[in-house]
């Protein structure tokens, strides 16, 4: 589904990225771990296309096509989705108007019929439940106002209700409580299938507890060092990024 | 790929959407403005003496002031001598019905979405269409008759009702108020007079399409509108113009009357030329538009959007004079290329208890100019009087201005004044979160914009707040959703 072939970015003319290789398949969950400022989030920026951000070697393939040479509402349409670590707030814009917005935005470009109301609503209602998210935070403007983990929970709506072939969830874990953590996990559990991928991109092990991966990546100064299963998770859980960095460290002094 | 820059370059510069001139033959007064020019108007539109009178009056107090100096933008020389100020379509014969209007007119109208027609009938509106400076048909009358109510040009309410005009005229705003006052005074062409009677509410909103149409015409609309104790109205007022390489000054006066616990409510689309991207062309809107709350538990409520003009000059204001009395400002002002706006409005509490509420947000694009400027004045006898503002700005680019000045005079002890004010702008960050999800730039534009105006938006009767989302949207995004 999604290839990626050592990707450099650079931001503000500093390199970010230093040859990042990735691949996920369909039905796959991944997790990228890694220290504050490994390139996690710039990761995430550049798949979703966000505009400071300079893409200066590698390649990026989305379901066969150069994702790279798309706008961010493109490779939106075609299926990658962004749970942001800090959603914005649109103030006088409400949830739902948002979402149908959206939604008809991503169909039309697949040349479908924009959905009636009744339909929607039906649609909202059932991933709504789905996801448990408030139906009362639904005709408020988005996000404003919304506490940090009814903002991250709003994320979790917004991808069910997109259903996108690609999520990544970047640090949606950050500033939660445990309890909607495991609110927010659930309902991303719910979204698995065997036709979606997700990209978790996570500080900690906790939010892995709850979102098992398939596969855990650790990032550290702009490449993939490592990559393992869940259990890689735990020993860094343990043991720290440290003894990984000094791996580096020995790999690049021989 | 297009940056959003870019994208907002594009949309802040975009030409005019509705500029296109109509081909009717044109009767004008002679250019240039004395006394013969006005005895022209007057007689043109056969006025009674006192008409005359009044006329002459207020240009003598014009022939005394000067162009104000105070406000927050450069005034663009204004040769009043070059204008002509008398334009209606030629008329052959009076018209009773829309068949008899020219085809062409109703040709501009269609081209400009405005349904004057039977939808608009089956919509409930009457609408009183102002072609230039003549009115050329009205609907609905023998309807609105049935209650007394009184909706025709203001030509002819001179005619038909000369004690309503001449009890109230110039009550609200004098004709020697300020300069742009006393030139409408001295030269106005026509307008809407509104009469309901005691106890009776308007069953429909009432409206009149403004359209500015030849050139080097200056327009001068003048409106009157009379709500008697226990009366309510609701009012439209709608424009678009074509577009015109010469600045076309528009002077327009309205005044509106709410006696004991009457309502008004005035709702305004502004949209007309505003120029091209540097500022050439465009109309000069200088208005002045004035109510007074003279009754007990009287309401008057000014909502207006305003998109076009090269520059916007106005201040919708109440004054409250009767106890328990009410004055609302709701104001979408939006300035793109190099448009300028200073608007607001005034508040001038005179009697107990009374209220007011102001809630205005500009909104700047391109290189324009967006000034929010307001008094509240509270006098000796006000006790209690309460007043809350809040006066947002939301800047697109940074190359816009946004500016506020709030004059706040209180004179007794036991008013509340509150007045709150924000400035934002569009945030990359809005924008990229919304292009996330799959919105282009333009729409996501669009859609923080008209989620900003929200609050003023709704104060709009349905049907005009479609239309106003509509122009919003045409505004800065140029497709319609």
């Amino acid at each position: 589904m999604l290839t990626i072939k050592n990707l450099h970015a650079e931001v503000d003319g500093k390199q970010i990225l230093k040859g990042i290789n990735l691949e996920i398949r369909k039905g796959e969950m991944h997790a990228i771990m890694g220290p504050n400022g490994s390139g996690k989030s710039s990761l995430s920026s550049v798949l979703a296309g966000r505009e400071n951000y300079t893409v200066t070697q590698g390649e990026v393939i989305f379901e066969g096509k150069n994702l790279l040479d798309m706008s961010p509402e493109d490779r939106a349409r075609e299926g990658l989705f962004m749970a942001f670590q800090y959603p914005v707030e649109i103030p006088g814009v409400s949830n739902l108007h948002f979402l149908k917005t959206a939604l008809n935005e991503i169909r039309a470009y697949h040349s479908l019929p924009a959905l009636e109301s009744k339909e929607f609503l039906k649609l909202t209602k059932e991933k709504q439940q789905l996801v448990d998210f408030n139906a009362n935070l639904m005709n408020r403007s988005l996000n404003e106002g919304f506490s940090g983990g009814e903002k991250k929970r709003n994320e979790v709506f917004q991808l069910a209700m997109l259903d996108p072939k690609l999520a990544i969830l970047d640090e949606t874990d950050s500033g939660l409580d445990i309890d909607a953590l495991r609110i927010v996990a659930a309902g991303v559990n719910k979204l698995r299938s065997a036709d979606k991928a997700f990209m978790v991109i996570t500080h900690y092990q906790r939010l892995l507890e709850y979102i098992v991966p398939d596969f855990v990546h650790v990032l550290y100064n702009g490449q993939i060092v490592k990559t393992g299963t869940k259990e890689l998770a735990l020993e860094l859980e343990e043991k720290g990024y440290d003894w990984l960095k000094e791996e580096v460290h020995q790999k690049e002094s021989v | 790929m297009r940056n959003s820059n870019e994208i907002i370059d594009d949309i802040a510069n975009r030409e005019y959407e509705f500029g296109f001139t109509t081909d009717i033959e044109m009767e004008m007064a002679p250019v240039g403005l004395n006394e013969d020019t006005i005895r022209f108007i007057s007689a043109k539109k056969e006025e009674p003496e006192w008409m005359l009178e009044w006329r002459l009056k207020g240009f003598q107090a014009f022939k005394k002031m000067q162009f104000p100096k105070w406000q927050h933008f450069e005034m663009p020389e204004l040769d009043l001598q070059k204008l002509s100020y008398y334009a209606a379509p030629k008329k052959k014969k009076q018209l009773n019905s829309l068949d008899e209007v020219d085809p062409e007119l109703l040709a501009t109208f269609e081209k400009l979405g405005i349904p004057i027609n039977e939808q608009k009938a089956l919509a409930g509106v009457a609408v009183d269409v102002v072609f230039d400076s003549v009115s050329v048909a009205t609907t609905f009358k023998e309807k609105l008759n049935e209650l007394g109510i009184i909706f025709c040009s203001f030509g002819e309410a001179v005619r038909t009702h000369p004690e309503l005009v001449k009890k109230y005229l110039g009550t609200v705003v004098p004709h020697s108020d300020n300069i742009f006052a006393a030139l409408n005074a001295a030269v106005f062409s026509d307008g809407s007079f509104v009469y309901i009677p005691k106890g009776v509410r308007c069953p429909m909103e009432l409206s009149t399409y403004f359209r500015i149409n030849a050139e080097n015409t200056g327009q001068f609309e003048r409106t009157l509108i009379i709500a008697d104790d226990n009366a309510y109205v609701s009012y439209l007022e709608g424009c678009t113009a074509p577009k015109r390489d010469e600045n076309q000054l528009h002077a327009a006066v309205v005044e509106l009357i709410a006696m004991d616990h009457s309502e008004i409510k005035y709702s305004t689309v502004q949209n007309w030329y505003p120029g091209d991207k540097d500022g050439n062309g465009g109309i000069y809107n200088f208005v002045t538009k004035r109510g007074i709350c003279k009754g007990n538990s009287s309401k008057i409520s000014w909502t207006q959007v305003e998109t076009g003009s090269a520059i916007t000059w106005k201040y919708p204001s109440v004054i409250l004079q009767g106890d328990d009395a009410e004055g609302e400002f709701y104001s979408v002002a939006v300035t793109r290329n190099k448009q300028i706006a200073d608007t607001g409005t005034k508040m001038y509490h005179l009697g107990r208890n009374t209220r007011s509420r102001i809630i205005s947000k500009g909104i700047s694009a391109g290189h324009s100019d967006n000034t929010y400027r307001g008094l509240v004045q509270v006098g000796p006898r006000a006790a209690n009087a309460r007043n809350f503002t809040q006066c947002d700005s939301l800047l697109i680019g940074d190359r816009c201005g946004a500016h506020t000045f709030p004059y706040i005079e209180s004179r007794n002890s036991t008013a509340t004044v509150e007045h709150e004010a924000t400035t934002s702008k569009i945030g990359e960050d809005q924008i990229f979160y919304l292009n996330q999800r799959g919105i282009d730039t333009e729409k996501a534009v669009a859609l923080i914009v008209n989620g900003y105006a929200q609050e003023v938006l709704n104060q709009l009767p349905m049907e005009f707040a479609v239309e106003a989302r509509k122009l919003l949207s045409i505004t800065l995004e140029g497709s319609v959703g």
